[in-house]
């Protein structure tokens, strides 16, 4: 379903002015607090009415101030899943879920409680008022809840902001199930790299208001003149890999992908599982020449395709390993001892303890993501 | 304790009073509620006008109130002329008059203590309950109201008790009929006023004592409950 906005809002001094057009899967909104980010989704949700401009979902118009078309929030059909979950405190889980479900008229309504409730793992949960829940479960059933009203668009703002490490790693595959298995498309607010990298498909990045890029999530990823917007120190490549096989002797685990192959720490996932990793680029170092007696497993050879025109002591370089494209940070020093310039060739080195848990998404088993996050501390 | 007997008179101004009061709460609520509604939650210029025409009856005096009734819903008034000959609803010397009085002077209280607890909920769980596809009468029957029903419990104790004990306005406006508007702030004065009424005016006093005694256990009970409902976070 396509997802079109144009449209022009001040509020106060600050003036969004947003101009993009996406088409299913999940978006990302992404870019720093302040960047108009939710202010974004308010004016998609109807929660603000635009000085001027359009919105239109699958065709239809939901704003469009020249023609005088403004929808009214209840008459629009979208979940929407709030930052700090904003549960009705006088209603169980249950009746929380089953609230918009009820607006939904009958014949759209797709979604069935006993599914949503299995998808997000809160049947434990139904009979509680959420001063009971904890804030992860609190978060779930909000996302149960917007799911449940069988919406033509589902918006989350930051649905992980308010939660710790532990919370956050809990959702995270929820919503990763809930992106792949469900067909309403998503749109998703972070400010978090690693959130967006793990779970988006496109991304809009967003700066003072005004959308600075839009673009397939790995190919805004490896922009290195982003970097500024997207977040230099957790910059990272996105490396799409299928599982080859498990060493069971040393409980590793290889990664096939185009730049070459990968060992990490044992996962659960059966060969042929296809993976998103990422490799931060702060995790990258580079080298002239085929590293011989080194601990680090992941070897990769490749060309310098762009090195990133910046003043500092640090620099970020972008890497063509075999058509894949991997990022490294190292200081001008290194960058100016080993003579490198684009079109050198280079063998990147990444340790496989740098690649956990967090930096793979997709159908990993769960536990795996248990002792990841035991490992994260 | 053969003193302690109320004298059917007695009686008569007690069951009046609670008649009075109890129907002078009931129906001022469901406006209270929606005068509070539109002073918490309008965005309009006449707001402030519209606050202090709810409060007036707080800061005059009560004569003063009762008059003004008087000039405007007595047979003659312009408002109770029109009611009167189109409805056939007479205000003046009748215990609806009583009513009427006692729930203008109730008024602000009950309007009061709603809107702080209409303020008290977070606007935003309302525009939830929007984006969920109900519309602003939904959103105020299923989250709005259940949400400050411990303040309309608090504002109707409020307006109840201000109604049992409401004297200037009433007495002004429909006079002291026995029977028909001598409620029981009235028959404790008209006790006072004539040789050996004494006992009389305190038993009516200890009457009174009780019924408010009983109205602020009841609200107490009533409010507990409302909040256990809502296991405050």
């Amino acid at each position: 379903m396509t997802l079109a906005i144009d449209i022009q809002h001040r509020l106060g001094t600050f003036l969004l002015d947003a101009r993009f057009a996406t088409r299913g899967g999940l978006v990302a909104l992404f870019g720093r607090s302040g960047a108009g980010k939710t202010s974004l989704v308010n004016a998609i949700a109807g929660l603000i009415h635009p000085d001027r401009g359009s919105v239109t979902l699958g065709g239809v118009p939901l704003v469009d101030t020249q023609r005088g078309i403004f929808v009214p929030r209840h008459k629009r059909r979208l979940g929407y899943v709030f930052q700090e979950g904003r549960l009705f405190p006088h209603l169980t889980a249950r009746q929380n879920l089953l609230y918009g479900r009820w607006f939904a008229p009958s014949a759209e309504r797709r979604e069935d409680l006993h599914r949503v409730v299995d998808l997000l793992g809160i049947g434990p949960l139904l009979d509680r008022r959420p001063g009971r829940l904890s804030g992860g479960e609190k978060q779930r059933v909000a996302i149960g809840r917007a799911l449940l009203a069988s919406p033509r668009l589902l918006l989350m703002d930051e649905p992980l902001a308010s939660l710790d490490e532990a919370r956050k790693a809990e959702i995270l595959p929820y919503i990763e199930r809930l992106r792949d298995e469900s067909k309403v498309p998503i749109v998703y607010v972070s400010h978090s790299v690693a959130e967006v990298a793990r779970l988006a498909s496109t991304i809009v990045l967003l700066s003072e208001g005004k959308v600075a890029a839009v673009g397939a999530t790995s190919e805004i990823m490896h922009r290195l003149d982003l970097f500024p917007l997207t977040g230099r120190a957790e910059a990272g490549a996105i490396v799409e890999a299928t599982v080859e096989s498990h060493d069971e002797r040393f409980g590793l685990t290889e990664l096939r992908s185009r730049a070459g192959l990968w060992k990490l720490p044992r996962l659960d996932a059966s060969p042929g599982t296809r993976l998103r990793l990422r490799v931060r680029a702060r995790d990258v170092m580079l080298a002239r020449s085929a590293p011989a007696d080194l601990s680090a497993l992941n070897v990769l050879p490749g060309v310098v395709a762009d090195i990133a025109a910046r003043e500092g002591p640090i620099v970020e370089i972008r890497l063509d390993c075999n058509g894949e494209a991997l990022l490294a940070r190292l200081t001008r020093y290194s960058v100016e001892r080993l003579g490198l310039a684009p079109g050198v060739p280079v063998y990147a080195l990444v340790k496989s303890v740098a690649l956990d848990r967090r930096s793979l998404s997709g159908p990993i088993a769960s536990r795996s993501g248990a002792d990841a996050d035991a490992d994260d501390r | 304790m053969d003193w302690m007997t109320l004298s059917p008179e007695e009686w008569t101004a007690v069951r009046l009073s609670l008649k009075v009061a109890t129907v002078a709460t009931l129906v001022s609520l469901p406006f209270g509620i929606a005068i509070a509604m539109v002073l918490a939650r309008g965005r309009f210029g006449g707001l402030s006008l519209l606050n202090g025409l709810v409060l007036m009856p707080l800061i005059l005096p009560p004569v003063v109130t009762g008059y003004i009734l008087l000039i405007l819903f007595g047979r003659r008034g312009p408002i109770g002329a029109f009611l009167a000959d189109h409805f056939g609803i007479v205000f003046s010397f009748r215990w609806t008059g009583a009513a009427l009085a006692c729930g203008v002077m109730g008024f602000p209280l009950l309007v009061r203590a709603i809107r702080l607890s209409i303020e008290g909920v977070d606007a935003r769980l309302e525009e939830a309950a929007g984006t969920l596809g109900a519309n602003r009468a939904w959103v105020f029957a299923t989250v709005t109201l259940p949400l400050i029903v411990p303040g309309i419990i608090a504002g109707m104790i409020l307006c109840f008790a201000k109604a049992m004990g409401e004297f200037g306005a009433t007495i002004t406006f429909v006079s002291n009929i026995p029977g028909e508007t001598q409620t029981l702030p009235s028959a404790i004065y008209t006790f006072t006023q004539v040789p050996g009424g004494d006992v009389g005016a305190l038993r009516l006093t200890l009457v009174s004592i009780a019924i408010a005694m009983l109205a602020l256990v009841a609200s107490e009970l009533m409010a507990r409950l409302a909040n256990r409902r809502l296991d405050i976070e």
